[in-house]
């Protein structure tokens, strides 16, 4: 982070009804820089549908959702959040690199380089692979490398663990806690307990 | 973070993806290939009737193939969620879907431009009337992309939409055929043709203001 400025996340009366049945009501919550807010709930209890409502995909049905103070749409919201979820958002006929440079110019430039991005996501040396001959684990390890390429505070996860090995897991939860140490913050829902550790975690229990 | 380098990145990635999935290049150029050819062997031989029927027959030709290739331009972005990725960029999503409509004309209009001088020759076109034909294709076919691309948005999230798609856009391709159709009769015929190709430019001014707003819109509505 360039300026060791605090930025918030803030909810407010957030509803969502899908086809008369009410997901969540009058939800609200705030999330300074870092912390980390996890989703928990059992399948169809609305998790997805809330990151997606923060993501602007979905209107709530009632509420809103304030960004360092300002609704959403008229700050710098979408210049500061990244988001990964059910679906890759990589192509499966482009090559790894190809991939990372693409999400780059859509966004600006971050943290890390690519390379150094692809060496903490353990994929060093694949920059010429295509992506359709990579594993499940290693398309979720890229889309999550754009995390790290692009400049963001928030980050939206959508079940970041599926399909990675142990090894895949932990080496996302690091990146979670340098990415919240350096004043970012996230937002994820997860079935896997998250070990996260000196991290200020909040939970939010949908049912 | 510039614009003109998203917009530019847009077009050069769904270039590179055209090229490493040919099919996308091939399906519409052979389709308007194969439809032309079929004509003269459907009416027989009759160089008049043929001469006649030319203009509409390309035309038509055109509008049946850049419908076809439609469905292409953001399918396979809504599939692998590249789109979510586009509409999250701090970027105007209007102009990255505009860079994404410009590489889906080069690669589904642009080949249409190359093959139809050949193809009028072999239904008999006077020569004249050629250098008419490509302005109008060049003039109409990003029209073509660009209102196509309203629809598209439109429906994509739709798991049947091709039936809708081509209800909702055929329509608005009527006023393109009907002035592209009729320059290209009348240089035949050696009259002049100013008006139709300065409405034809007029129009393709319009979509190229007016359409990748509602595009960008429509999108946002389908991934919700």
């Amino acid at each position: 982070m360039q300026t060791k400025s605090t930025y918030s996340l803030k909810g407010k009366g957030l509803s969502c009804i899908r086809d008369d049945r009410v997901l969540f009501e009058q939800l609200a919550f705030e999330l300074v820089s870092g912390q980390v807010l996890l989703l928990e709930g059992k399948n169809g209890s609305g998790k997805t549908s809330l990151l997606r409502i923060l993501c602007g995909f979905r209107e709530p049905d009632s509420g809103s959702i304030h960004w360092c103070g300002d609704a959403v749409n008229d700050s710098q919201f979408y210049a500061q959040m990244a988001y990964v979820g059910h679906l890759d958002g990589i192509k499966k006929e482009l090559t790894v690199l190809e991939n990372l440079k693409m999400s780059l110019a859509l966004s600006s430039p971050g943290r890390h380089s690519i390379d150094e991005a692809l060496t903490k996501v353990h994929m060093a040396g694949y920059d010429d692979a295509l992506v359709q001959a990579l594993s499940a684990g290693q398309k979720r390890r890229l889309s999550l490398a754009r995390l790290l390429i692009t400049e963001n505070v928030l980050w939206i996860l959508d079940e970041p663990f599926t399909s990675l090995d142990k090894q895949g897991i932990a080496l996302i939860e690091t990146l979670m806690t340098e990415h919240c140490a350096n004043g970012g913050m996230i937002v994820l829902t997860s079935h896997h307990d998250i070990g996260l550790h000196d991290v200020d975690v909040r939970r939010i229990h949908l049912s | 973070m510039s614009l003109s380098r998203a917009f530019f990145a847009v077009i050069r990635r769904d270039l590179v993806l055209a090229l490493r999935r040919r099919s996308e290049i091939a399906n519409p150029l052979l389709f308007f290939i194969l439809v032309i050819t079929l004509f003269p062997l459907g009416i027989g031989a009759q160089p008049h009737l043929l001469q006649a029927i030319a203009p509409g027959i390309i035309w038509v030709s055109a509008l049946l193939a850049a419908m076809l290739s439609l469905d292409s331009l953001f399918r396979s972005d809504f599939d692998d969620g590249s789109l979510e990725q586009i509409l999250l960029s701090p970027h105007p999503t209007s102009v990255l879907v505009l860079g994404k409509i410009i590489a889906h004309w080069l690669v589904t209009g642009l080949p249409l431009l190359i093959v139809a001088p050949l193809l009028a020759v072999f239904l008999g076109m006077p020569n004249h009337a050629l250098g008419i034909l490509l302005l109008t294709l060049l003039l109409g076919t990003p029209v073509l992309s660009l209102i196509g691309a309203i629809g598209v948005a439109l429906t994509v999230g739709l798991r049947r939409g091709g039936m809708i798609l081509s209800l909702l856009v055929l329509p608005l391709y009527v006023p393109v055929l009907i002035f592209a159709g009729n320059a290209v009769q009348m240089s035949g015929s050696g009259l002049p043709v100013d008006a139709q190709i300065n409405i034809l430019i007029a129009i393709l001014l319009m979509a190229l203001v007016l359409a990748p707003m509602p595009t960008a819109a429509a999108l946002k509505m389908s991934i919700n």
